[in-house]
């Protein structure tokens, strides 16, 4: 009653804030730390022939008495069994490889763009997001047509003469490599574009005008400012790939195995949720790494700079 | 209260003209039925309706055990599923998953086979679960030509040897073998091919049949269970293990197309799996009445004869037998004669644990490490 109008606004102040961090955290928390809490939940389960097939951590034994059993088999299982060790692995590597086909086919891409003429560098972007109007399934169904033996690549080669019998692409490595740098492309060249737009073209004016060369001038000046860009766009490649599953499902050969193949076959075909779980939070686990290098990264950049 | 239905009324009304159509087809009673992918005939949904004015909504699936995932997470919002016996019925039933039918409200139970009827008496005691809906077998769908080009005129197709054999297989490589992706399928065919017991949990049983597969594995294109059908009706593959139905289906599309691929289907002289998928409603199924409705309907021997027609899949109805057509009662794929009957084994049911062990031993074969 006695509070000074000043003070009210304060508190006003203070109750807004209060609601703009909220807000993000109480979404944080309901999709993103209860899901994690669930799965971890599960992952330390037993599984059992019930609905839904595991045993709950916590038992009511008597009244007053919880009784509650942790269960780390299953993650020594994954670290016992070496099939997982190499599913993990293989899976990191097929990133790697795709995240530095996507930069390599990317950045290009991403430059001519960022730096063609004002009113073409809409229908270009248009060009990249065009294909996200089509279900990404059916985009990579697409492709069992384009490389089956029967398929019009191989017809198309034939037709020309390069190949006289038809090459063996699907299901192989090879496919999942162009599926997923086909799939994940727009994802590095959307970010890196919109890095190269707001790059001041007037630092490239000045180094050409202290006698820099444009190989060099992008070297030194183009390449270092699209950095936070490149590590965007590779994250957000890296990531998805290392869990994908329908790439090397549909394209893929049997020995190309995937820790989301994996996950996929104890999920359903074992009915062990609580194994699945537990390779889930291990994948966590190791996308936590190039997070956390990113951010170093970032911090360095920003310092170096400053 | 009639002013509050009619209150009712207009708001539901209100409603659905402000949604659109979502809410007024809400009004009419559906059943939603969970099926494999290609297992119904071109007129039997729409057959159902007319009959009984519900309206049903088909989901596909290609591999029991998606559809497994989905019971055991619960609230599936199924009312009839079509899985197979054995082991996936049978294990649904100790989970407590099915609802137990009422045998009232299905006319026309006396009609089926009474063989196959007796082998289900195994797994559901009294029949209080379950009603068979095809049968068939698990052998090997070939391109005729490809594979007489590869092997000679004179060679045995009846064999599992054209996956497991490497002198042979190694010569069907470069048109393409295909297994399913089905970790008892596949053990139980190469431990048929080794002549011993199909359903054996023996260690050094299981080692042999791995060292087997093992051997066989750079030969092999792909493991998947429903994509072979495609890709030999379009001569992509030459050897396929697969279901006799889908095979027989492959076949039907290569005529079809009339592109020269030529189809056919065999039961290895080692033994096959014979196996039959069955009617269940879930235990929480919404609408568990129209569903009985649904099997009633497919008990009726014009019905499953017109899906066996379509679809080259043997039925456990008797009636309806007269009614297929006259190809199908006499390809040895779909009724296969005595001797060749007498060569087929049922798989047993199995723990959980050896199941994953088997599961985990696949996958390691399969990524061939």
């Amino acid at each position: 009653m006695n509070q000074t109008p000043n003070m009210q606004a304060r508190q006003t102040s203070r109750l807004s804030r209060l609601v703009n961090i909220g807000v993000p955290y109480f979404w944080l928390g309901l999709f993103f730390l209860l899901p994690f809490v669930i799965v971890l939940q599960i992952s330390l389960s037993e599984p059992a022939l019930a609905q839904p097939p595991y045993r709950l951590l916590w038992e009511w034994v008597e009244e007053g008495l919880l009784q509650i059993q942790i269960n780390l088999q299953n993650f020594m299982l994954i670290w016992e069994d070496d099939i997982y060790l190499y599913a993990f692995l293989n899976s990191l590597w097929v990133a790697l490889v795709c995240t530095l086909i996507c930069l390599l086919l990317g950045y290009p891409m991403a430059y001519a763009i960022a730096t063609a003429r004002e009113r073409h560098r809409i229908p270009l972007l248009m060009l990249i997001i065009l294909p996200f109007w089509t279900s990404f399934l059916i985009r990579v169904y697409a492709w069992i047509g384009i490389l089956n033996t029967n398929g019009l690549l191989n017809h198309f080669l034939l037709w020309l003469g390069v190949i006289d019998t038809p090459l063996q692409i699907l299901h192989t490595q090879t496919a999942v490599y162009i599926g997923v740098v086909y799939s994940y492309l727009p994802f590095m060249i959307l970010p890196l574009y919109a890095n190269l737009t707001r790059l001041d073209p007037t630092l490239l004016e000045a180094a050409a005008d202290l006698g820099c060369r444009p190989l060099r001038a992008f070297m030194r000046v183009t390449l270092p400012l699209s950095m936070p860009g490149i590590v965007a766009g590779s994250m957000l490649v890296f990531i998805p790939v290392v869990g994908e599953f329908v790439i090397p499902d549909l394209l893929g050969s049997p020995g190309s195995l995937m820790v989301g193949k994996l996950m996929w076959t104890e999920f359903f075909s074992n009915k062990d949720w609580p194994l699945a779980s537990a390779l889930a939070i291990v994948l966590l686990g190791l996308l936590v790494i190039p997070f956390v290098l990113m951010q170093r990264l970032q911090q360095n950049l920003d310092e170096g700079r400053t | 209260m009639r002013f509050l239905s009619m209150s009712h009324q207009t708001l539901a009304l209100a409603l659905s003209l402000l949604i659109g159509v979502p809410f007024a087809s809400q009004a009419e009673e559906q059943v939603h039925l969970y099926n494999w992918s290609d297992y119904f005939a071109e007129d039997t949904l729409s057959g159902f309706e007319s009959r009984s004015g519900i309206h049903p909504v088909l989901d596909v699936y290609d591999s029991n055990e998606v559809l497994e995932a989905k019971l055991f997470a619960g609230s599936s919002g199924y009312d009839l599923i079509f899985p197979t016996a054995r082991p996936f019925a049978a294990r649904h039933i100790k989970a407590g998953l099915y609802r137990p039918l009422d045998a009232s409200a299905l006319a026309g139970l006396d009609r089926l086979d009474p063989d196959i009827m007796k082998s289900l008496e195994e797994i559901d005691p009294g029949h209080r679960y379950l009603v068979p809906y095809m049968w068939g077998s698990t052998g090997i769908g070939l391109n005729l030509k490809k594979v007489r080009a590869a092997l000679g005129d004179e060679a045995a197709l009846d064999t599992w040897g054209l996956v497991f054999d490497p002198d042979k297989a190694s010569k069907l490589a470069g048109c393409g073998i295909a297994l399913l992706d089905d970790a008892t399928e596949v053990f139980a065919a190469a431990l048929a091919y080794l002549g011993k017991d199909p359903n054996s949990l023996d260690k050094e049983d299981l080692a042999a049949a791995s060292d087997l597969i093992k051997g066989a594995h750079p030969y092999i294109r792909y493991f998947h269970s429903s994509q072979y059908i495609s890709d030999l009706a379009n001569g992509d593959l030459c050897v396929a293990h697969g279901y006799s139905g889908d095979v027989l289906q492959a076949k039907a599309r290569a005529e079809e197309a009339g592109k020269g691929v030529e189809v056919g289907y065999r039961i290895p002289r080692e033994g096959a799996v014979l196996w039959t998928d069955v009617m269940a409603i879930p235990s929480d199924a919404p609408n568990p009445a129209a569903a009985h409705a649904f099997i009633a309907y497919l008990l009726d021997p014009e019905v499953i004869a017109g899906i066996s027609n379509y679809v080259y899949y043997a039925n456990p109805n008797l009636a309806a037998t007269s009614l297929l057509d006259a190809e199908l009662r006499k390809d040895p794929g779909i009724y296969p004669p005595p001797e060749v009957k007498a060569h087929l084994f049922t798989l047993k049911e199995r723990g959980d644990r050896e199941i994953r062990n088997l599961n985990r031993l696949w996958t390691r074969l399969k990524a061939d490490r």
